[in-house]
């Protein structure tokens, strides 16, 4: 497999929110730097991960218990103290499956303006091929101080009802499951949930590009040349659009969110994480196949 | 109708009796240890699309094999080599569910990975740990002579 051109050299918008293994391997020890890894396996950071890495998972930590939300400015102030994290750490995400939770996770620290962060290319799944450093050793970082931040979704997010606008205003939509997903055909089997929701199909007008498209097959990024070439002129979805990406929950969506609005520099980018499972399961609104 | 398969009671005992997070987490990784891929007899890769596990992100390939007894034994291929939670699906449900009364591995319940992993895992993971779980029940009623339960 042919290694990736340096990041520097692939023409994207902001080279400081992707950085390599190696710009890892080079600061396991550096104080101002704190590794989170973030997966949809449960099992797999207790498994194994990069020595000094705290797990953020998506569910215990990012969530809100009782209401599908993310927890509040209280509560990530106390994630972040909790992992030794402050206003001024750079905070750099990596994870399973090509990184989807740890864009995710990434996303929602946006929510909290942490803009300290970074993503590493690959995943986690590069840095075991390159045969680089594992342990099983949990860090416990010193508690830190973390003022309580203002949340805002405002930048980042859109709800049902601004999608629902968005859709009437014949604005761009990027849906980016599988085809088969995008056309409501995925299979499902007596007594499964089918993709949990009661109907299948997509949002109507929305473009189909699956998320898996802007990567190449070692995990890391393609070059911001062949990203607009995906995006821009096979799709027609544009630097000055306005536009909303969805997927199932809204993890592989923020991986997509992550291209367009920090490789490619999209100014305005948010990701529906409602998603397929609130919309496929809403009263009344419309569906395409 | 039979009742929860022996073993698999057993495991789901074993289970309960630890209750912290960390502690149940370890446990299920030394199963996802124990896991071996379908011995070479049975498949080779290119694997059969006809085994592939539906919503199975981990890429999950399930074989039931008759024993001479007329029970199955079942084998397990996890293409993504991440997957430790398929490995350790594919162990349990191997361990405790090969050679067991067919009429009792037929009515499984299909939520199984929920009582295993928690209510934690995502609904993609859920999915294809329940999908591996479907692929057996379906292979014990198929051979059983038993129809899926509806309603």
């Amino acid at each position: 497999m042919p290694d990736s051109d340096p990041i520097e050299q692939r023409g994207y918008a902001d080279t400081d929110v992707l950085v390599s293994t190696d710009w890892v391997a080079a600061r396991l020890d550096d104080p101002a730097v704190r590794l989170v890894e973030s997966n949809e396996d449960p099992l797999v950071y207790p498994s194994n991960h990069i020595p000094g890495a705290v797990e953020v998972d998506w569910t215990r930590d990012l969530n809100d218990p009782l209401r599908r939300d993310y927890i509040g400015p209280q509560q990530f102030a106390a994630l972040m103290e909790r992992l030794g994290i402050t206003p001024e750490t750079t905070v750099v995400f990596y994870g399973d499956k090509n990184n989807w939770w740890a864009a995710y996770a990434y996303w929602v620290f946006q929510l909290f303006g942490h803009d300290r962060a970074k993503l590493m290319d690959g995943g986690r799944l590069k840095w075991e091929a390159e045969g680089r450093p594992m342990t099983r050793e949990v860090p416990r970082p010193a508690p830190s101080t973390y003022p309580v931040p203002q949340r805002d979704d405002s930048a980042v997010r859109a709800f049902r009802a601004e999608v629902q606008e968005h859709v009437k205003a014949r604005r761009p939509l990027v849906d980016v499951r599988s085809p088969e997903e995008y056309r409501g055909e995925r299979l499902h089997m007596p007594e499964y949930p089918n993709e949990g929701a009661l109907r299948g199909g997509h949002i109507p007008g929305a473009r189909s590009i699956p998320w898996a498209r802007a990567v190449n097959e070692d995990g890391t990024f393609k070059p911001a040349d062949e990203l607009r070439q995906i995006y821009a002129a096979e799709n027609d979805v544009e630097p000055d659009d306005d536009v909303v990406v969805y997927c199932r929950i809204g993890e592989r969506s923020s991986h997509t969110w992550f291209v367009l609005s920090k490789l490619l520099g999209y100014p305005k980018v948010r990701n529906y994480d409602g998603s397929w499972t609130e919309w496929g399961n809403s009263v009344g609104v419309p569906v395409e196949r | 109708m039979g009742g929860v398969p022996r073993r698999l009671a057993g495991f789901l005992e074993l289970l309960e009796a630890v209750p912290d997070r960390a502690d149940r987490i370890q446990l299920l990784i030394d199963v996802a240890d124990r896991f071996r891929e379908v011995p070479p007899e049975i498949a080779e890769r290119p694997f059969p699309e006809s085994r592939r596990v539906p919503h199975c992100e981990s890429e999950a390939f399930v074989w039931a094999v008759p024993r001479p007894d007329g029970t199955l034994d079942f084998h397990f291929a996890v293409e993504n080599p991440q997957g430790i939670s398929a490995r350790a699906m594919a162990v349990i449900l191997d361990e405790t569910l090969s050679g067991a009364p067919l009429e009792e591995v037929a009515w499984v319940p299909g939520d199984l990975p929920l009582e295993i992993f928690g209510n934690e895992l995502s609904m993609g993971k859920s999915m294809g740990l329940m999908g591996m779980v479907g692929m057996v029940l379906a292979a014990a009623r198929s051979r059983a002579g038993v129809a899926a339960r509806t309603g």
